[in-house]
């Protein structure tokens, strides 16, 4: 089924941004279905603003779309109020480029990026027609799939999907969807065995995880004593997937009419982080660091901006000042377009690697906004999380910063963290009242640091998997601390939400029994939870306390070394040794190197020895 | 340049459009002009912005270029890279020093389709009782507080042109302009019809004497 155009615009008529809903973008690809052999929906859990922002559904979509037997389109989640008219016309959820209904897709595919999107994952669902259960989806049904990070812990909706693809989506998205091309194509109708067969031949692919071929059992005391195959045929770990060598990158992305997030082009231009910060899982989980050469970085942001007419181009990593060529590739970059108008962004700067001649260059054109990432306040902390910059690393950026014109600086801190104390917050305020009394000396008082201060949650396949959650108390207390040791002019202070703060640490690590609470929140009215507005946490309060789910042991526990968590059959390349190792060390307050400088083990290279070997010596950043 | 805007592209707000044309003619390679100062941007004149949901055939715009460029050459490159819902009407040189565009606009013609359940009789008389009032008092939001105005001085003229069944197309001529703007869903709610659905297109701007070139 595909909406009609007359139906369509009668229900943009009355909803709020319309343009959201209204496809046909510039370099939008829309292909012939006839022509097609899969069909596949890349969903995004969030508004249009948000998902239209996220690199890893542009590479997808061009990357499935280059493919003359395959089709990829976008959907997103509809706001409120065009959910609620389309529930009242009876119109279905709708991809962009040919309106097709969600339902008649092929597979359609998840990107989980936050946990706070999960109750959007089964509105979209519904919305599409499709049974939010996956036991309960005919032969006729799409298959519902999942990646991106939280897939890293699938259990909290492995009710809901039909799989999981665990890792980097290049090559085994293209592996999945060609297998279904082939199993489809082998059987002249779906059945409910062909289905069962379909997704038993899916198991086999490497970094693909299908819960329902698992089972779990849990221990007296509630914690999970195995989580194990069924049959013999899957692995008792998925091991996630990896690109040797970062695949070219999108030139011709899907430029929004309509404003969004992020409104500019991005490269990415390095994958992974050699610095180790045990708070970060994305540090972790998208190791091996592989960095994009000078020379394709340049030429792919020339042909961005050719085939975009963005007027500014985001240069994409974990850590973008720690690309050993990002001095060479902001100078061509800033040479050859800044006469146009076109001006360079770096969105992750650490600290100890951000230089004078660096700012200086990124502001010829425009100045775009400046972030650093402290953490922690004092230098015992920073340790402890393995942050590895000083006050001085700090203070010599902010200067730098500031000396080059910039009034107006980013900066994150998190409380909350493992062996904290009220005197780690207070340094905290201590150095934004220093680097604003350095700004005025500089700028005079015109300057402004806007301070955004994030709880701490602890994170699957990291060193602090382990840790309780910081109590709401503890939480709120060093809040106060911190108000009251920043006040006055040009500090705008913000902080985290302590509610949501705690269902994304329920659902972060939660396991299976989760997935009954998620859907009866949804089906309570859970929507868009990442968004103030809309966010009921009594909702979710009330959805556990049915299910019989006491949050807090999910959050506020400390988990043992033994204890089995519910990620430990996805396998990251990251030992669980590793990992306690970097735990232990953070209790004692010991900074672990860079890896680049001292690899530590960590097991990635073991992992994917195979992938390290088709690759030259250097491309890596394990030694 | 006069550029249309159809039912692909009506849902972009006037902020959408300014971002969509930088894009569009950075990606075109035109010589455009940019402001001084910490935050560069290309020098575009737009004309009245057109609501959301309007489709349009005559929107104006003024490009500064940083250097002469032959209309054709210009519009060449600008019609390459538009995008679906975009179409180029007219591209032609202007004197650098000519008044602003909204400073020049006197008023703007509409085509307007209404579903109604009433009969063509039934909206004609409509049309006429309304047109037929000395004032039509209706209140705008301005910087948050209400702000009464007549809609009656904004009208110049109202026609009833075609019916096919539910159907109905009615012509509006109305002021638009530094004076104020009659908008034409404000008129659909004051004939007082049961209407269903409609859709808007202008189809014509009128200037000032010695802009009617534009």
């Amino acid at each position: 089924m595909q909406v009609s155009v007359t139906s369509l615009q009668r229900l943009l008529a009355r909803v709020s941004k319309p343009a959201r809903y209204a496809g046909q973008e510039w370099n939008s690809i829309v292909k012939d279905w006839d022509d097609a052999q899969v069909t596949f929906a890349l969903a995004f859990p969030d508004a249009y603003e948000i998902g239209m922002s996220n690199l890893g559904l542009m590479i997808l979509y061009e990357l499935v779309n280059q493919r003359k037997d395959l089709v990829a389109e976008r959907v997103y989640a509809p706001w409120v109020d065009m959910e609620e008219a389309m529930r009242a016309a009876g119109i279905p959820l709708f991809s962009l480029e040919t309106r097709h209904a969600l339902r008649e897709f092929d597979v359609v595919g998840f990107s989980l990026q936050h946990e706070l999107n999960y109750s959007n994952v089964l509105n979209m669902l519904d919305l599409g027609g499709i049974p939010v259960l996956a036991h309960e989806r005919g032969p006729q049904m799409p298959l519902v799939i999942a990646g991106g990070s939280c897939a890293y812990n699938p259990e909290p909706m492995a009710d809901f999907f039909d799989l999981f693809v665990i890792g980097e989506g290049e090559e085994v998205l293209v592996e999945l969807l060609e297998c279904v091309r082939d199993c489809r194509a082998g059987s002249r109708s779906r059945t409910a065995r062909s289905r069962r067969d379909l997704l038993l031949h899916l198991a086999r692919i490497p970094g693909v995880y299908v819960p329902s071929l698992y089972r779990t059992l849990y221990n007296d005391d509630g914690t999970l004593s195995v989580l194990e195959p069924l049959i013999g045929e899957v692995p008792g770990r998925v091991r996630k997937r990896i690109v040797p060598r970062l695949l070219p990158p999108p030139t011709k992305p899907v430029v929004p009419t309509t404003r969004v997030v992020h409104d500019r082009g991005m490269v990415e231009i390095q994958r992974g982080c050699t610095r180790g910060c045990r708070f970060c899982q994305a540090g972790m989980i998208y190791r091996p660091v592989r960095e994009r050469p000078v020379a394709e970085t340049v030429q792919a942001v020339g042909e961005l901006i050719a085939s975009t007419g963005y007027s500014e181009v985001g240069l994409v990593s974990l850590s973008s000042s720690d690309h050993s060529g990002i001095t060479e590739i902001v100078s061509q970059v800033t040479t050859r377009h800044g006469p146009d108008g076109v001006s360079v962004s770096l969105p992750s700067l650490r600290t100890d690697s951000f230089s004078v001649g660096l700012a200086q260059m990124i502001q010829t054109t425009r100045r775009t906004g400046l972030t650093f990432a402290p953490e922690a306040g004092s230098q015992r902390l920073r340790d402890a999380i393995n942050k590895g910059t000083s006050e001085d690393d700090l203070l010599q950026a902010t200067g730098a910063a500031f000396d080059a014109g910039w009034n107006r600086i980013k900066l994150y801190f998190m409380i909350g963290l493992p062996t904290e104390t009220d005197e780690d917050v207070a340094e905290i305020a201590r150095l934004i009242r220093e680097i604003r009394a350095q700004g005025r000396a500089i700028r005079g008082r015109g300057v402004r640091l806007n301070v955004s201060v994030a709880t701490f949650v602890p994170k699957p396949h990291t060193p602090f998997q382990w840790v309780p959650l910081a109590s709401r108390a503890t939480i709120e207390h060093r809040q106060a601390l911190l108000r009251r040791g920043v006040r006055g002019r040009g500090i705008h202070l913000s902080w985290s939400d302590w509610d949501s703060t705690w269902l994304e640490a329920v659902l972060a690590r939660g396991d299976r029994r989760l997935g009954p609470a998620i859907r009866r929140a949804w089906q309570a009215g859970a929507r868009f939870d990442a968004w103030n507005e809309h966010f009921r946490p009594d909702l979710w309060q009330q959805a556990f306390q049915e299910e019989g789910i006491a949050p807090s042991f999910f959050t506020a526990r400390e988990r043992g070394q033994e204890e089995v968590l519910p990620w430990d059959h996805i396998d990251a390349g990251i030992t669980r040794q590793f990992l306690w190792e970097e735990y232990q060390r953070a209790l004692a307050g010991v900074p672990s190197p860079d890896c680049r400088a001292d690899c530590r083990g960590c097991g990635i290279l073991r992992a994917f020895a195979q992938e390290r070997a088709r690759v030259a010596d250097g491309e890596w950043g394990c030694p | 340049m006069t550029y249309g805007v159809d039912a692909a592209l009506c849902y972009a707000s006037l902020l959408d459009m300014l971002g969509l044309w930088e894009r569009l003619l950075r990606r075109a390679a035109v010589p455009v002009a940019y402001s001084q100062g910490y935050n560069p941007h290309q020098r575009l004149q737009f004309g009245s912005p057109l609501p959301v949901g309007y489709s349009s055939e005559c929107e104006p715009l003024d490009v500064f270029l940083a250097e002469r460029m032959a209309p054709l050459l210009f519009a060449r490159a600008v019609v390459r890279q538009s995008p679906a819902g975009l179409t180029i009407a007219q591209v032609l040189e202007v004197p650098l020093r000519g008044p602003a565009l909204q400073s020049t606009m006197r008023a703007a013609h509409y085509r307007v389709r209404i579903c109604a359940g009433e009969g063509e009789e039934q909206v004609r008389a409509a049309l006429n009782h309304l047109l037929g009032r000395a004032f039509i008092v209706r209140a705008r939001t301005k910087k948050r507080r209400a702000v009464d105005y007549d809609l009656r001085r904004l009208i110049n003229d109202i026609r009833h042109t075609s019916s096919h069944g539910h159907w109905h197309e009615l012509h509006m001529d109305l002021a638009c302009g530094m004076g104020g703007s009659g908008r034409p869903e404000e008129i659909i709610d004051e004939l007082g019809l049961t209407v269903t659905q409609y859709s808007i297109h202008r189809c014509r701007l009128i200037w000032s004497k010695g802009q009617e070139s534009r």
